[in-house]
């Protein structure tokens, strides 16, 4: 199970993931990011992964499916505080090549 | 042929619940070797990404399955079989290439995370009779040992 809590900052909709992103989380992770950012009208979305325990390629197919869907729309992606073991994985995987990674949300809300 | 000295076998059913299970339940099972931290995350992922390919590729999603998982430690390594009953995969070499996947919004990275953390990587497929993942890790420094004296 995994934990999503959202805010708005204009056109950035900023995601607060905790718990586990593999088979179990996929569709709860890719259908809520999508509505919140689909009722906010975000361009742009923030993903705190601070509190996500474990990632593999399930959660970072969302995590890409997203990205392809906002660029699409001229918006921007960017990862904060992921753990070590995370960002481990988003290395691999090449995301963080498309995606900026960030230690704080302030430092990632400048950049949007 | 190595003497075995332990072994654990693992059923159950073709749902994404059960996927932490396996990962847990073989990590576990791996923390009896000379893992560091970093070595269990990565039998972690390899496992996810296993037992994923068993439910969404083998069977399709369809819940009424059975995934099974055989480790075994022999002497100083970990063995673990990861195996489904399902439909096969028709090209073994296509389907271990990064970013190929056959269904839209996943990454096709799941035998590259298996071939990145484990030492080695094993692939048997039968269309229509299902598939056979074997990996094999060693603790590092035994591997580095067995370096030295060869």
């Amino acid at each position: 199970m995994i934990k999503l809590s959202f805010s708005n900052n204009k056109k950035t909709t900023i995601v607060r993931v905790a718990g586990e992103l593999d088979l179990v989380a996929a569709d709860q992770f890719r259908n809520e990011i999508d509505a919140a950012m689909e009722k906010n009208c975000s361009d742009n979305i923030i993903m705190n992964l601070n509190g996500v325990r474990f990632i593999d390629s399930s959660g970072l197919g969302v995590i890409l499916g997203r990205y392809k869907k906002i660029k699409m729309r001229g918006g921007k992606m960017a990862l904060v505080s992921a753990p070590v073991q995370v960002k481990r994985i988003l290395e691999l995987s090449g995301v963080l090549n498309i995606a900026s990674s960030y230690e704080t949300e302030d430092e990632a809300l400048q950049a949007m | 042929m190595t003497a075995i000295k332990n072994q654990m076998k693992l059923s159950f059913m073709s749902i994404p619940e059960n996927v932490p299970l396996a990962r847990v339940t073989v990590a576990a099972f791996a923390s009896q070797l000379d893992f560091t931290l970093e070595d269990l995350e990565e039998i972690r992922v390899a496992v996810s990404e296993a037992v994923s390919n068993c439910i969404i590729h083998g069977y399709k999603n369809d819940p009424n399955y059975t995934v099974s998982i055989i480790c075994t430690v022999f002497e100083d390594v970990l063995e673990i079989s990861i195996e489904d009953q399902g439909v096969g995969i028709e090209d073994v070499s296509q389907a271990m290439q990064a970013a190929f996947s056959t269904e839209s919004d996943r990454m096709g990275l799941g035998f590259t995370f298996m071939q990145s953390f484990m030492d080695k990587l094993n692939v048997e497929s039968s269309l229509n009779k299902g598939t056979k993942v074997t990996m094999v890790k060693r603790p590092l420094d035994v591997a580095a040992a067995a370096l030295e004296e060869s």
